[in-house]
């Protein structure tokens, strides 16, 4: 047996202080060579082992060999028959929790980059064949159902649920609220982390298989579920999201300059806020800003308030280092970039001018109880801790909750206190008659690819339901 | 693309749209607003309903020139088309047989007020309308309000037509004659609103207004438009944009109505610099 390669390649980035003042991707991605590079080191073992850890199944020992061999149109056949969006997903998977957890090389403490080298084929096809060079109309990959499906809301969810749906020949029809496809791929992620660029081209694909994509489509408004299930459409696939942005629900939080993450961010990506005056909508720039919370909504916050030109930027998190829900990655990009970590901390109140503009945050030191129901270590509060942090700008990323419009204007539908929709996560079917849901509306918030595994999941009863 | 049918310059810097949205159209109630973004590089900005028809399939805006985006949407002519256009956004007015309703509306809210007084007179109230601008060449649309009241009280400021004054006097007036108000629909500027409510509030007359503050989305997923009701935060695009003008937070309202002002001087001025050239 050949000597194991336990040297993982590294992928080229953007230097931390250059790539800190611009919107600019940041990880560069392999050239051929360190791409194929990468893939020998894949031992092709027997077990399949990151097969069982990817949600969506990608045969990902298939396609690495097929890089490995130089048949780049292989590696993109193999990848996309089960993944429609992987530059999505080579760029924002946790693979380290995944697919490169349960690679037999993790063992040694060396997986293959498995996301890397997805992100390195389906860039590759989009150099070569590029978006705009797929066939407009559906592909001819089998006979018409006759059957038709509405999906509401177009993120990872409802886009892999309808590219499946329309594979199998049935008529999609997507509706998103927002006036481009892609949830929070668009309005969520960072152009620096993903690429709107890359977003369109993999929603355009999933468009080429014959969806057809309805913009500016609030359901629950413009139509109701009941009225879209009248309407002709056999089942209906709810794939809305968790778009409710939570806050502390301080009376003090409605100063201005304090944002919410998802107010901040949409105004930064999917508005371009960025490009003011360019482009028409406005965002704040602070010279202090404390962005509140330890998931990577809080990383992407901070990262785009330091580009915006910001002096000081402050992650406020009452747990410590080993406790932050983000991906370890974009904490060290961030560290790299100069945020201050201020770890058990928690804001007690914000403070303001006689103009209604924050100018400070009240906090309390923390420290680490007993694990909670969440399994990590409960905050306490230390009482007499109070200390003041000068800001002129905070951004609250606490987390976010399914919006409740649908189910508030739906029979029948089956929510939690949490607002979330109840679905069986073996099939993704709702209590109600011919309705699905998927993604962070069942779960709350997660992952992309999570939400993609559960669109895939449902597409596929879906199916089984309409007789395929 | 939604493609504007009709224009009209109702007065100076007052515009009228009506749209092509038929789908938009079916949905529409008095009292709910749409979404509109002129372009790709557009802002979102609301923009309340002030009529719709659903045979025809068309839905209307007047919207005033403040800024940047309203003056570029005021450019366009009939025929153009605009990019975006979201909606029916928010709860429709309240519109029951209440008894007597005082509408009261300032400005650019004439054309807000106008679809909520209609309904309100179709469910079989009677309709007081009290109409205040500025001055009588920023008036319109009192025609419109006329048809749909049993009586009109207009007021400008320089007193060049009907009563001098503001919409707060005649209103007090109205609730000091002994005459039944069952309820009072103040809809205008924050300060015009903020004034009726106080009117109104020593004398319990159930007043609601419609706020409009800045917002992105208008479906509830940024919480821009956040205003304080009876001590709650809530969101205006979907938790109003009706709310009881007593319980309002009005200093908040007005604080948050101003947390762009650089910018939108900045914007403003750079379109007037780019459109003059």
């Amino acid at each position: 047996m050949a000597k194991l390669n336990l040297n993982r390649v590294a992928m080229p980035r953007q230097a931390p202080k250059k790539r800190a003042k611009n919107f600019n991707e940041v990880a560069l991605g392999y050239s051929l060579e360190q791409a194929q590079e990468e893939a020998s080191r894949c031992i092709q073992c027997p077990k399949r082992n990151c097969v069982e850890g990817c949600p969506v199944g990608v045969d990902i020992p298939d396609f690495i060999k097929a890089i490995r061999e130089g048949d780049m149109p292989e590696a993109v056949k193999v990848l996309k028959s089960k993944n429609a969006l992987p530059g999505i997903c080579g760029r924002v998977c946790p693979q380290e929790s995944q697919c490169e957890a349960t690679c037999t090389l993790a063992k040694k403490e060396a997986p293959i980059a498995i996301g890397r080298l997805e992100r390195f084929v389906a860039d590759w096809e989009r150099g070569n064949t590029g978006a705009a060079k797929l066939p407009k109309s559906p592909k001819p990959t089998g006979k018409s159902t006759g059957k038709k499906i509405a999906v509401v809301g177009s993120g990872p969810a409802g886009l892999t649920a309808a590219a499946d749906l329309a594979k199998l020949g049935h008529s999609v029809t997507i509706f998103e609220a927002l006036h481009v496809a892609g949830g929070v791929l668009m309005y969520g992620i960072p152009e620096f982390r993903l690429p709107k660029e890359i977003v369109q081209s993999e929603v355009d694909y999933v468009a080429s298989l014959g969806v057809k994509i309805e913009l500016d489509s609030v359901v629950g408004k413009l139509a109701t579920l009941d009225e879209i299930l009248a309407d002709g459409y056999n089942a209906v696939f709810l794939g809305t999201g968790a778009g409710l942005p939570m806050f502390l629900g301080y009376p003090s939080e409605n100063l201005n300059g304090i944002y919410s993450a998802n107010e901040f961010l949409t105004r930064v990506n999917l508005m371009k806020a960025y490009l003011f005056p360019d482009y028409d909508t406005p965002v704040k720039v602070g010279k202090q800003v404390a962005v509140i919370g330890g998931g990577n909504v809080a990383m992407d916050s901070a990262r785009c308030a330091l580009r915006l030109g910001a002096d000081k930027v402050y992650i406020v998190y009452r747990r410590s280092d080993v406790e932050l829900p983000a991906r370890r990655e974009e904490v060290e990009n961030a560290m790299e970039e100069g945020i201050e970590f201020k770890f058990l901390t928690n804001p007690k109140q914000f403070l303001g001018d006689e103009q209604n503009w924050v100018v400070g945050m009240e906090c309390h030191r923390m420290e680490l109880g007993e694990p909670d129901e969440s399994g990590r270590r409960r905050p306490i509060v230390k009482e007499g801790s109070e200390f003041v942090i000068d800001v002129d700008e905070v951004i609250v990323a606490l987390g976010t909750r399914p919006n409740p419009l649908i189910a508030s204007t739906t029979e029948g539908l089956e929510t939690t206190r949490w607002g979330t929709v109840v679905a069986d996560e073996a099939t993704g079917k709702t209590v109600k008659d011919r309705v699905w849901a998927g993604g962070d509306i069942v779960t709350g918030s997660a992952t992309v690819i999570s939400a993609m595994g559960a669109g895939k999941v449902a597409a596929a009863d879906i199916n089984k339901f309409l007789g395929g | 693309m939604y493609k504007i049918l009709l224009k009209q310059d109702l007065v100076t810097q007052i515009h009228l749209f009506r749209m092509a949205a038929p789908a938009v159209a079916r949905k529409a109630r008095a009292g709910q607003f749409v979404v509109v973004r002129i372009d790709e590089k557009g802002e979102r900005i609301p923009l309340t309903i002030a009529d719709y028809d659903e045979k025809e399939g068309t839905v209307t805006i007047v919207f005033m020139e403040v800024g940047a985006t309203t003056a570029r949407l005021a450019l366009l002519k009939e025929g153009d088309a605009i990019a975006d256009f979201v909606g029916p956004l928010g709860v429709p007015a309240e519109i029951e047989k209440f008894g007597t309703v005082a509408c009261v509306a300032g400005g650019v809210g004439a054309a807000v007020v106008a679809p909520i007084a209609r309904a309100l007179k179709k469910a079989g109230n009677k309709i007081i309308t009290i109409l205040g601008t500025r001055s009588k060449e920023l008036l319109f649309w009192d025609d419109v309000l006329k048809a749909s009241s049993d009586e009109m009280i207009v007021t400008t400021d320089d007193g060049s037509y009907g009563r001098k004054g503001v919409v707060t006097e005649p209103l007090k007036e109205l609730l000091e004659s002994g005459q039944k108000i069952d309820r009072v629909v103040a809809i205008g500027p924050v300060v015009m609103m903020k004034f009726c409510a106080l009117t109104t509030l020593p004398f319990g007359v159930k007043t609601i207004v419609s706020l409009n503050p800045i917002m992105v989305d208008g479906t509830g997923m940024c919480g821009c438009c956040r205003v304080a009701v009876d001590g709650e935060t809530k969101f205006a695009c979907v938790d109003g944009p009706d709310f009881d003008g007593h319980k309002v937070d009005w200093d908040l309202m007005a604080a948050r109505q101003r947390i762009y002002l650089g910018e939108e001087k900045c914007a403003y001025e750079e379109w007037q610099k780019s459109h003059s050239s």
